[in-house]
């Protein structure tokens, strides 16, 4: 299969208004992935899905991100060998798996990201382009929060449907009603005393 | 309960029943099959509407089960979530630990000696073959077959349980791959009786296809319901002995050639129609080849160590990157997608659940057939809770 | 002609309920609690301390209460708490103590990651499952008294297992021992006379020996 780069270089060629650039990824996998950007994301996976040579007809994974406000080491455009430090605002991003059925390749990895974790979170859904984002997208929409425009059926999947919040941000304040345990560490046992009194000691060692 | 023309009736709490109007089709019967239901392998909740017995509509329902397991994840090191794995496919833990034990070691690039990866291979088809023995009698649970076929099913799984008992220390929550290799190393007599069960499999397989392959009642109520096209099974991201069944040879141990996998030679099996009766059968015939593999692997496997020394589970620190890394499950394509930020804690854990994307056209299968129908058709998806909500 | 597959299924069902009446094959049901299976040597349920005697548990745990369980449990269901003072251990060395140590089985899954991350096997996998109390708290947690059991009855329940700690472990003691008696020959040794220049690959292996140099 292709490099990332030979893929991008494809996709601009097929969907020429659209800008997609190339994340690498440090690790020992080296599955570097295509950002796109949510205007013409639609675009890019029509043609991802429909292009003779790379035919990604299965959309395997569809996950949600919570990157936080981060603070971001990287070399000074001004001064190339400096390095400086940035404060990235945080965002969420959605990361889809794609591979071909038809061809036996794969995967290729697009990402897409929303302008911030408040109030601009809407990306395009890529479920017309693959059913199998359906569910996905879902989840993603309910444990996160990101708005998939053009979905079907947007709603609460894990959750039930009234719930509020987003479970899976980083900043998920949890319930606190913890039942008392005999064995608590740390944040559980000072949430637990809040609420329970820890029942009467064996007769034994002392217990705090 | 409100019907134009009458007062409005109070109904007794019990099941949700709403009878809804629409002037074409006459009452339509919205209905809540589950989540407490002996038939929907588990909590799950399917809201279909009737007209009459015929599913116009239907929606699953699930997160019943939700444990919130990637959350969890990323508050515990690598090696603590390995025995949270088990529980995700709880029939099939063996292969949910290779699928992280992979994705571990493709992120932070650990080697895996030759005889870990034999080990995984047996494991992997003996957890093929219960889940597909499991799933048949289930299959027939539901279709109505109460009991004998599941108890048939269930004692050739005793003898996979303990197996995986004696090896591992637990019949289902094994706990048992390692980012490296496995725990323990598997003794000549557990290889042996590894080999007896695989041997005398073959057997039990003729007398199960005797009692149901081609029993009228079964054909008849399996065959020609439920059937899915290719291009809508491709699309809809399917995996697994459903994909094939509709005739896509799509298997990810061709495809990628994971482990030790091109070393055997086996057979995909792939059906024709895309039916319950194509999907039942491609699960046999994927037991067959099970055995073949597993003959070979018991046959072929070398000593050597069961764990890389140099590998490292305690602490394990992989460097910032990420990683997707997949198996096929006995269920379908099971991934897990980890991204390091270089802690001992991932910072983002995701599982790609078969069983859930398998779900996704449910609706499409059943629409247009009985409700009794819908029962079965759930059946040959094959899905297990603990993966759709993990 | 039709039906033939229902008698052929028939016939499978008259095999296995005849045979069941003459063949252990067929009839696999345990009658529990009379009767029981044997369980593998490898089976394991909730952890337990290991003592090195059974008429001393508290005072021969090999437990030093390092508490890397403890950090390594993924549901957190070990509770140590190290001891102030120290109290000779099974080999005679003033060591530190679980002066608490509880596991919580309602939370404990049974993972076995508490004994693969112990230095000093202090802590293995028992067998007994029969564990049910009828106070949900204080019934399900076990202290360190309930926990302690004695080397001699791991010996029972995995054999081989304990006759590769043992041996382990009794290969570590040789060795010290081994060092302890180097170390106190070198000391006893006579003192040696007015320095004269020595060549230098002997006084490089002098200096590497642990005994404190001769006067």
């Amino acid at each position: 299969m292709e490099s990332p780069e030979e893929i991008r270089d494809r996709v601009q060629a097929g969907v020429p208004e659209a800008a997609v650039s190339v994340v690498a990824n440090p690790g020992a996998s080296a599955q570097h992935s295509l950002l796109a950007y949510p205007s013409h994301a639609l675009q890019v996976a029509l043609f991802l899905r429909d292009d003779p040579a790379l035919r990604l007809d299965y959309c395997s994974n569809v996950t949600g991100v919570d990157w936080t406000d981060r603070e971001v080491v990287e070399a000074d455009p001004l001064a190339p060998e400096r390095k400086v430090k940035r404060l990235q605002p945080g965002y969420l991003e959605v990361v889809y798996h794609l591979y071909s059925m038809a061809k036996g390749h794969g995967p290729v990895v697009l990402r897409m990201r929303t302008v911030n974790r408040s109030n601009q979170v809407t990306l395009p859904s890529l479920t017309p382009v693959w059913r199998s984002c359906e569910f996905q997208e879902r989840e993603v929409f309910d444990l996160f929060g990101v708005v998939f425009a053009g979905h079907p059926d947007l709603r609460r999947i894990l959750m039930w449907d009234e719930f509020k919040d987003h479970p899976m941000r980083k900043d998920y304040a949890e319930p606190d009603d913890y039942e008392w345990e005999p064995t608590p560490h740390g944040s559980v046992l000072e949430k637990a005393r809040l609420h329970y009194p820890a029942p009467a000691a064996p007769a034994g060692e002392a217990k705090p | 309960m409100n019907i134009p023309g009458l007062p409005p009736i109070e109904l007794a709490p019990g099941p949700q029943i709403r009878a809804v109007h629409d002037e074409l089709h006459g009452d339509l019967l919205e209905l809540s099959m589950g989540p407490h239901h002996p038939s929907t392998h588990g909590v799950f909740r399917m809201v279909v509407t009737l007209d009459g017995e015929t599913v116009v509509k239907l929606k699953p329902v699930f997160g019943y089960l939700h444990r919130n397991h990637e959350k969890i994840a990323e508050a515990t090191s690598y090696l603590a979530s390995m025995p949270y794995t088990d529980r995700l496919d709880y029939l099939c833990s063996m292969t949910n630990n290779w699928a992280y034990a992979l994705a571990v070691e493709r992120l932070s690039g650990q080697a895996v000696p030759e005889r870990a990866e034999y080990v995984r291979v047996i494991l992997a088809e003996l957890t093929r073959l219960l889940n597909h023995t499991c799933l048949a009698g289930f299959l027939l649970q539901d279709g109505g077959a109460s009991g004998t076929p599941l108890m048939y099913a269930f004692r050739e799984r005793e003898k996979i349980l303990d197996l995986f008992e004696s090896l591992s220390g637990s019949r289902m929550m094994c706990n048992y791959q390692r980012f490296g290799g496995c725990r323990a190393d598997p003794s000549p007599d557990w290889l042996a009786a590894a080999s007896t069960l695989a041997e005398g499999y073959g057997r039990f397989l003729d007398e199960y296809e005797a009692l149901l392959t081609g029993n009228e009642i079964l054909m008849a109520r399996t065959q020609g319901i439920g059937r899915l096209s290719p291009k809508l099974a491709v699309s809809a991201g399917v995996t697994g002995p459903m994909l094939r069944a509709t005739g896509v040879g799509y298997d990810v141990r061709k495809v990628d050639g994971y482990g030790v996998y091109p070393r055997f030679p086996f057979r995909v099996p792939v059906g024709a129609h895309g039916d319950v009766y194509d999907r039942y059968m491609v699960r046999i015939l994927e037991m067959r080849e099970s055995i073949g593999i597993l003959r070979q692997a018991l046959r072929d496997i070398p000593a050597g160590p069961i764990l890389d020394p140099k590998s490292k589970q305690r602490g394990l620190r992989p460097k910032a990157g990420e990683v997707y890394s997949r198996i096929e499950g006995p269920k379908g394509e099971i991934g897990f997608f980890l991204i390091s930020d270089g802690g001992p804690n991932p910072y983002r854990y995701r599982v790609r659940p078969p069983s859930l994307v398998n779900l996704t056209i449910l609706e499409d299968m059943c629409l247009g057939q009985s409700i009794a129908d819908s029962v079965v058709i759930l059946g040959s998806v094959d899905i297990v809770l603990g993966e759709v909500d993990r | 002609m039709l039906g033939i597959g229902l008698l052929q299924g028939l016939a499978v069902t008259a095999r296995n309920f005849l045979g069941s009446f003459h063949d252990p094959k067929r009839f696999v049901t345990v009658q529990y609690p009379e009767e029981r299976t044997r369980l593998p040597e490898a089976y394991r349920n909730f952890p337990f301390l290991v003592s090195e005697s059974a008429e001393d548990p508290m005072g021969t745990l090999r437990c030093v209460a390092c508490q890397i369980c403890e950090k390594e449990c993924p549901p957190q269901c070990i509770y140590i708490e190290k001891s102030r003072d120290k109290k000779p251990d099974a080999g005679g060395r003033p060591q530190i103590y679980p002066a608490v140590f509880d596991i919580d089985i309602a939370v404990c899954m049974s993972c076995q990651i508490c004994v693969e991350v112990c230095p000093f096997d202090a802590i293995k996998m028992d067998q007994v499952f029969e564990l049910a109390a009828t106070d949900r708290f204080g019934g399900l947690v076990l202290d360190r008294h309930a926990l302690a059991k004695p080397n001699s009855y791991f010996q029972q329940v995995h054999p081989a297992e304990a006759a590769d700690v043992d041996e382990r472990l009794a290969a570590a003691r040789r060795a010290a021992e081994e060092k302890a008696r180097a170390a106190a020959a070198a000391k006893l040794a006579p003192p040696r006379p007015a320095p004269a220049p020595k060549p230098p690959a002997a006084q490089s292996a002098e200096a590497q020996k642990p005994s404190p140099p001769a006067a």
